[in-house]
């Protein structure tokens, strides 16, 4: 029986025990959590003090689905992954190639691409409010043909900005990850493409794009958790979602909803959907892309 | 499959880790209301509010060797309402807070982390007579007060008085009393292209920025009434348009600006007004030569008669303080007449009391600059202490800034959705 529990190797939980307790205690029960606030009328209390939290089936799914503020943030961040992924992946994708062919100042082309991605948002977002501010450095450039309003206060215009700055933000990191696939391809091929007359385009569509596809499927998947989780951004270069609510991401709403206003509940149940909603898009990704092993 | 169920399974943990956050329950409890004994407190992390409270812990500490203070700046945090709500969630809120927002009160008070300081023998007595009739608007809906009025930063319209005679306005009678005033002198100083903007206040959609547009104004224009009375929406009204027609007018005609100033808009003259509150004094007193008025009215009320917002911080007692009876005659030591007198020295601030030009004339009369704050401070109005308090702000700023500073839809549309919205949150929906 306890054979039966334990496996034919049990000294194997010991080695396994700290990994499962923290993967336990930081991912599962917050998960388990989170969902089980989802469905009773919660809030946070102090310790000791009497309140009741009924279980209210999906009322609370309810208050968040009629809530037109997270049907707008969902749609905003759809505007965003449209932008954003296959924007990161061209670029990185394009920009590792190259940078895997640089034959002088290696070094200084990959750390200046990955700076942007170690700083801290909030010291480049006054660079970038500097840039697209209305009398920016953007707008100077293109005198009468900036945007009016300006960038970061044009409904239209908002997330577009933002999603290009998370680009050029994360850009460095995801070079990296296409950086490693790309020693992974045999020079071979490249040769004989070559041979058979393939330029570099030829060879760049031919043979790096298929042999990076799971290098492809990671930064689709990584940026759309990336682009899920945006908070920092539209909260410091709109000003707290502006204009209108046009830069308001799912995440911006949990903590307004959450933290600000007292509601975890409600939070917690557009945490739950925001769920679904990426592991949707990630199936979809997944086909799209073409991601099956083989 | 396995495989695919991995990341899948990553970015539901990504995510929901996000929005999990723990909760307090069970356990805790804390002494008496007449417990005894040393006690920690929480204060502001401004320099001349560091400097009040060490002298008024020195001073408590040197007579009470058996009830000691234990003081520090509030832990850094995105707000200090946030730091607050996680401590009173985690049971290690201290017995004080002196920085407590009256928005976050009737938040609080439903966590219970807040003490009723009326359940003290003399709380109710020694709150209504220290604050007088400002003491009601802290007043909760059960008749509680859960917080201890302590001092309010009333928000008047600061010029710059150099920008006005650069545009050939006159700096020490500037024409500003009525909304007409207001938006031609406006004009004024835009077509003199003295400043960027006449006014900019922060167009951003944080929820308590109608605290320095809207709500002074509101407030004069209504005679000091609130946002929320009884339980409803107050501002779907004449005056509310009034206000929302005035602050549109302003964003229309690009005297006031829409995008977020990173700085100060008025110490850089990229403006040349602003709606502060009397700590700005020692904050611009050197750097700009300004001037002060009511904030402005439709039809020009007299300033002795305008009312305006209060921006006041209170001090909240904890649920979680294991000496509550020290905690309260600390709580009465660092409200009183010597210390509030103290306070008004170190910070310009003004305490929450009645009479209070009357209470420390030297102190006006030497600092005439904060006189007309001290009058203007027992015309003040609060944030309403209803329920949803701060989701009732978020309400209002969203269609505010949608009506107002982007001038989209029409204004009575907003006010009365709005309303609608809000007289739902009012009753705890």
């Amino acid at each position: 029986m306890l054979r039966r529990i334990l496996g034919s190797h049990p000294l194997g939980l010991v080695f396994a025990a700290p990994y499962l307790i923290f993967i336990g205690v930081v991912f599962a029960y917050p998960i388990v959590f989170a969902v089980w606030m989802s469905f009773h009328d919660y809030f946070f209390a102090a310790p000791g003090a009497v309140v009741d939290r009924p279980f209210v089936g999906f009322d609370n799914y309810v208050t968040v689905l009629s809530d037109p503020d997270v049907w707008r943030s969902f749609g905003n961040v759809g505007i965003f992954l449209v932008i954003n992924v296959p924007l990161t992946v061209a670029l990185s994708m394009l920009l590792a190639t190259a940078l895997d062919r640089v034959a002088r100042a290696k070094t200084f082309f990959r750390v200046a691409y990955y700076v942007p991605y170690v700083t801290a948002s909030v010291a480049v977002v006054a660079v970038w409010l500097f840039l697209f501010s209305g009398n920016g450095l953007v707008n100077n450039i293109l005198g009468p043909l900036a945007p009016d309003p300006s960038w970061l206060i044009n409904s239209a215009l908002a997330m577009p900005t933002i999603a290009l700055f998370v680009t050029w933000k994360g850009l460095g990191f995801y070079i990296l990850l296409y950086l490693a696939a790309l020693q992974n391809v045999p020079r071979e091929l490249y040769e004989s493409v070559s041979m058979d007359g393939g330029g570099r385009i030829r060879q760049f569509f031919s043979v790096t794009v298929p042999s990076v596809r799971p290098a492809t499927l990671l930064v689709v998947l990584l940026a759309t958790i990336t682009g899920a989780n945006l908070f920092t951004e539209p909260y410091l270069l709109t000003g707290g979602g502006g204009p209108n609510g046009a830069s308001t991401s799912p995440v911006l709403l949990i903590y307004q909803r959450g933290i600000e206003q007292g509601n975890p509940d409600i939070a917690a149940a557009i945490g739950v959907i925001l769920i679904i909603f990426v592991l949707i898009i990630a199936a979809l990704q997944r086909r799209l892309v073409g991601g099956e092993d083989r | 499959m396995r495989r695919r169920i991995i990341p899948v399974a990553g970015a539901a943990a990504a995510i929901l880790a996000l929005s999990a956050c723990s909760g307090g329950s069970g356990g805790g409890g804390a002494g008496g209301m007449d417990s005894r004994g040393d006690i920690t407190i929480w204060y502001s992390n401004n320099e001349a509010e560091i400097a009040w409270a060490e002298q008024m812990v020195e001073a408590w500490n040197a007579e009470n060797a058996d009830e000691q203070i234990t003081a520090q700046e509030i832990p850094a945090g995105s707000s200090s309402e946030e730091v607050i709500s996680a401590a009173i969630t985690a049971g290690n809120a201290p017995c004080l807070i002196f920085n407590t927002s009256p928005a976050a009160v009737p938040e609080f008070q439903r966590q219970g982390g807040l003490v009723d300081l009326t359940e003290f023998e003399d709380g109710e007595e020694y709150i209504t007579e220290r604050s007088g009739d400002l003491a009601e608007q802290y007043r909760s809906e059960d008749g509680g007060f859960y917080q201890m009025p302590w001092k309010s930063n009333p928000v008047l319209i600061f010029y710059n008085k150099a920008l006005f005679a650069e545009a050939g306005l006159d700096p020490e009678n500037p024409s500003l009393s009525t909304y007409d005033e207001f938006l031609e002198t406006s004009r004024t100083l835009s077509e003199a292209g003295v400043a960027e903007y006449a006014i900019n206040p922060a167009p951003t959609s944080e929820f308590f920025q109608s605290w320095f547009d809207f709500y002074p104004l509101y407030a004069a224009e209504t005679g000091g009434t609130q946002l929320v009375e009884d339980g409803a929406a107050t501002f779907d009204s004449p005056e509310g348009e009034a206000v929302a027609d005035f602050w549109r007018t302003l964003y229309a005609e690009g005297l006031a600006g829409q995008e977020q100033y990173q700085g100060d808009a008025f110490a850089d003259g990229y403006a040349a007004m602003a709606i502060v509150g009397p700590w700005a004094i020692s904050v611009y007193g050197d750097t700009v030569e300004w001037g002060s008025v009511p904030v402005p009215t439709s039809g020009g009320t007299a300033p002795e008669e305008t009312w305006t917002f209060s921006d006041a911080k209170n001090v909240g007692l904890f649920t979680a303080c294991e000496n509550k009876g020290t905690a309260w005659d600390v709580l009465k030591f660092a409200t009183s007449e010597e210390q509030d007198g103290l306070w008004l020295e170190a910070t310009g601030q003004m305490p929450l009391r009645q009479d209070l030009t009357g209470t420390y004339p030297d102190y006006f009369a030497a600092n005439p600059a904060y006189e007309q704050f001290g009058d203007q401070a027992s015309r003040t109005v609060e944030v309403p202490n209803v329920p949803n308090s701060v989701e009732i702000w978020q309400t209002f700023r969203d269609g505010y800034s949608e009506a107002v500073v982007f001038g989209e839809g029409e204004i009575p549309t907003f006010l009365s959705d709005t309303a609608t919205e809000v007289d739902d949150l009012a009753a705890g929906d």
